[in-house]
């Protein structure tokens, strides 16, 4: 089923989203009132005061215009298209979905409720047919309804992969594994509506018929891919300049790479809604080219918040943890930041010789060079991020790379080197992106550590925009002799399989956009994969999802740096401000509202 | 017949040609003053060239004992000295104390003094050798043009030509992305500093092989030539006995001038992050990390933007002096 695109691109996606979590669910009451103690009513709200809770809600004053700044664009405004997580975040001003993320903050907000539709899934008891009925009231900017006939033809955009690239395509892969539909505009049917697997018998009704049951579909369904899209007006590759609006705003106007507006789309009904409150009257993006600069705008107050939300550079970093302290929010991201040990490239497919790194590392030192305990993250010890559940934390320590090995454990680590057959240590090769500094810089701190257990290891920095054909490639990673890949991760969706799956089962082992960097072939990981798919309650899922980052860990495949996490700023207007889980840790954009109009 | 200049070729670096042009001036000193012994005596009497060219000489001394002088390990990581808040080093001035003169690098931790003392290495190794590439390159193909005239003349004026449009550091970047992490036994570093020195050099000859070719279609003409000729010299003889030594003065000059814009360069690569590979440290690329830090940490960026300026500004004053001194008559 789902594969989880691996391009370059991606990649870029990855990192423009920013990330989340919730270590600390204090079941954040989705109300307000009480959080806005914490600040005044025209300035900040205090540091962290919407991190996984919702910060100065009932100071919200309807209208006023909301301003975002971004250092770059989105891939696409194409529902179909896009992958950066702000963009799935900022659609859903005027897109909606059959299901989306409930706007609540932290864990709750990693939720699926419904939004076109009157209520859940009724999933059949094979897990294979999943039945939804359209609410009343919901229509397009014209003022026409939203038909599941439209929702069924914004679904098939996905199938027209040579005209509409980039967007995910775990709807495709989960109704059309074999690949038999080729999508709407190559489609001869006469509604153009002739994909098999989802039927639309009245206008109200849309049944989807999975080839083989998928415990995670329902979060698929939820992405902004699966958004409706009106027939008449898909312009194709042109979609992404204009798209047309099915939620509270409408495009006024985009000039790629500048700026884009967004005003109310008056044939929106709020009681057809209950998802957005839509608070502000215009939305407003500015696009920077250089983040330094927007960094120093956002502080200055000149705009409310980064869209990008990956997080404000080192410099910005110190000037709002010194002077602006009560204006930031410290989520954790769902990114792990690792290393990973190819099998293929000796002596790396013995796991004594992939323990002696995991040991020699100095960990501290890794945390520092992504940016320290704050705006690094947390020590990072197993490889399921916080926020997908059935994570454990820090909890889960094998290694106890957070504790007593927390500085390089190097009496272990030879121990480790003596077993695997090489006292003396090795010579390898540490390849790592040249476009990100962060990653250089924990490359350069491994290298130091491992040199004092005898691990010579040279630094190999590779076009970090050619990604997929070179670490993604696994004939190449052995020809150049890359035993240690430094990488990140985040989830599209929380779920173990919406992050582990395309890195851990022996199935999405590819030649060319390869992401099972650790050419992992463990049985008892793919058969654990499968049972997840046929699994459909929460508890069980869980527990499936603890068992396969133990294997994982056991296996000694990554040396985890962090779970990552991010300073954002927020501006001293915005109120009604949380971070959810539904989009990594960052700010949910669509409820966010101003305290004053002006 | 004009005597020809007693002074090493441009390969031997120019501390040594100026000892040596003194030794040989001072050697002949009865027999009245050479060319190079006029020129000598010239470069004492100024004194920015001299200081130059003392600058130069210290920094081509750090360099050769750059483990003496560094005192420590310069890539070794020293955590304890660093917020782990903001990654700056903990104290003032960037972390300055008794054993970090210049203090440490944000993030790891690493001593600043050490490491500018064997980016000197990088520095110098670079500017020197890649002057040498365009020195040899550029004078024998420019003597050969502009002795031979002809078709020779035309082809290697016209590959000049189009060297001198070329953009060499799109070049550069575009090639040190490409190039593979082992090549004839060398790995790592040792292949980048190969590439930059080649391409630098390769980029640089055309700026001498303009002079010497110029040069060399004036003096061809001279009477002295002309002796030899009618007296049955061959060729070669012409080239390399009459004319080289009377171009060894433009030579040096150019050379003098070429250095520091090979160090300037090699500084632009290292910044952009196609220079040498970490952890071998580079003050282009200390400078590039520097950025970061430049309110937080200004220390970081002081001291490698000092040790570039400090050392491109030592040479050309020092070329400078040496142009004035070898021709008086050049414009100025």
């Amino acid at each position: 089923m789902t594969t989880q695109r691996t391009s370059g691109r991606r990649k870029q996606a990855m990192a423009a989203t920013a990330v989340v979590a919730a270590l600390l669910t204090t079941a954040a009451c989705g109300g307000g009132g009480k959080d806005d103690n914490s600040g005044s009513k025209t300035g900040a709200a205090g540091f962290d005061a919407a991190n996984n809770k919702v910060a100065q809600a009932s100071l919200v004053k309807k209208g006023g215009e909301l301003k975002f700044a971004a250092s770059q664009d989105a891939d696409s405004w194409d529902t179909t298209r896009g992958y950066y997580g702000f963009m799935w975040n900022f659609s859903r001003y005027y897109s909606r979905q059959l299901v989306t993320y409930k706007p609540e903050p932290g864990k709750a907000g990693a939720q699926i409720t419904p939004d076109l539709a009157t209520g859940l899934a009724k999933v059949s008891d094979d897990g294979k047919t999943y039945t939804y009925t359209l609410r009343d009231g919901a229509t397009w900017e014209d003022g026409k309804p939203i038909t599941s006939q439209d929702i069924k033809y914004g679904i098939e955009r996905v199938w027209a992969q040579d005209v509409l690239s980039g967007g995910p395509i775990y709807l495709k892969d989960v109704l059309d594994p074999k690949g038999e539909y080729k999508g709407p505009y190559k489609d001869t049917s006469k509604d153009h509506l002739g994909l098999k697997a989802i039927e639309t018998p009245d206008a109200k009704t849309i049944i989807f018929k999975l080839p083989a049951a998928n415990s995670d579909f329902e979060y698929m369904l939820g992405l902004t891919s699966a958004s409706p899209v009106r027939q008449d007006k898909d312009t194709k590759s042109k979609y992404g300049l204009k798209p047309f609006s099915s939620g509270p705003y409408k495009f006024e106007s985009y000039d790629p790479g500048k700026d884009l507006v967004l005003v109310r789309n008056t044939a929106w009904k709020a009681a057809s809604d209950p998802i957005r409150k839509a608070y502000p009257d215009k939305i407003s993006i500015k696009f920077f080219t250089n983040a330094n600069d927007l960094d120093s705008r956002l502080i200055a107050g000149d705009y409310d918040l980064d869209i990008g939300q990956t997080g404000l550079q080192a410099q910005g970093r110190a000037t709002a943890l010194k002077e602006h302290k009560a204006n930031v929010d410290n989520p954790t991201s769902g990114y792990i930041r690792y290393a990973v040990f190819p099998q293929s490239v000796k002596p790396f497919d013995n796991i004594h010789c992939r323990n002696a790194v995991i040991y020699g590392a100095d960990h501290v030192s890794l945390q520092t060079a992504r940016g320290g305990p704050v705006a690094g993250g947390d020590i990072g010890t197993n490889m399921l991020p916080p926020s997908v559940p059935g994570s454990e934390g820090q909890k889960y320590d094998p290694y106890q790379l957070a504790t007593a090995n927390k500085n390089g454990n190097v009496a272990k680590a030879k121990e480790e080197l003596k077993a695997c057959g090489q006292p003396n240590g090795f010579k390898t090769t540490i390849a790592v992106r040249n476009n990100r500094p962060t990653e250089v810089a924990t490359a350069t701190s491994l290298q130091a550590s491992l040199k004092k257990v005898g691990i010579d290891a040279d630094i190999d920095q590779y076009d970090g925009s050619q990604t997929s054909g070179i670490i993604g490639s696994p004939s190449n990673v052995k020809k150049k002799g890359y035993g240690i890949i430094i990488m990140g991760w985040g989830a599209d969706f929380s779920s173990v399989q919406g992050f582990g799956l395309p890195l851990w089962d022996s199935k999405y082992i590819l030649q060319s956009g390869n992401n099972n960097f650790g050419l992992i072939k463990d049985k008892a990981i793919d058969g654990l994969f499968d049972q997840y798919n046929t699994t459909l309650d929460d508890a069980g899922k869980a527990k499936i999802a603890t068992d396969i980052n133990h294997k994982v860990m056991e296996g000694g495949y990554y040396l985890p740096f962090v779970f990552e996490k991010y300073i954002n700023w927020r501006s001293n207007r915005l109120a009604n401000v949380y971070t959810t889980d539904g989009y990594s840790g960052v700010y949910d954009f669509v409820n966010l509202g101003l305290k004053s109009t002006k | 017949m004009t005597a020809p200049l007693h002074e090493p070729t441009a390969e031997t670096a120019p501390s040594a040609a100026e000892e040596a042009a003194l030794a040989g001036a001072e050697a002949k000193a009865v027999q009245g003053r050479s060319l190079g012994r006029i020129a000598w005596e010239r470069l004492k009497r100024d004194r920015l060239a001299l200081a130059g060219g003392m600058v130069v000489v210290l920094l081509v001394l750090v360099a050769m004992f750059a483990p003496l002088i560094a005192g420590q390990d310069p890539d070794a990581y020293h955590e304890n000295l660093i917020d782990p808040l903001f990654g700056t080093p903990k104290g003032s001035l960037g972390g300055v104390s008794a054993d970090h003169y210049f203090g440490v690098e944000p993030v790891s931790g690493r001593d600043i003094f050490a490491r500018i003392v064997y980016g000197a290495r990088i520095s110098l190794l670079v500017g020197f050798l890649s002057a040498l590439v365009a020195v040899v390159l550029g004078t024998v193909l420019g003597i050969l043009a502009g002795f031979f005239g002809g078709w020779v003349d035309s082809a290697v004026s016209r590959v000049m030509d189009g060297l001198l449009a070329f953009p060499q550091l799109l070049f550069i970047i575009a090639l040190v992305s490409v190039m593979p992490n082992q090549m004839l036994g060398l790995t790592g570093t040792g292949v980048r500093l190969f590439v930059m020195i080649l391409v630098i050099g390769f980029f640089g000859w055309p700026y001498i092989g303009r002079v010497v070719r110029g040069q060399t279609l004036s003096l061809r003409e001279r009477e002295y030539v002309e002796a030899a000729r009618s007296l049955g010299a061959g060729r070669l003889y012409i080239l390399f006995k009459e004319l080289l030594p009377n171009l060894v003065a433009p030579i040096i000059v150019y050379t003098t001038m070429m250095i520091p814009t090979n160090i300037l360069t090699e500084a632009a690569l290292s910044f952009l992050g196609v220079g040498v590979k970490p952890p071998t440290s580079s003050w282009g690329q200390m400078l590039s990390a520097a950025i970061d830090y430049y309110d937080s940490d200004p220390m970081y960026m002081v001291v490698p933007g000092l040790a570039i300026f400090i050392t491109v500004l030592a040479f050309n004053l020092f070329g400078d002096g040496v142009r004035d001194a070898l021709d008086p008559k050049g414009s100025r």
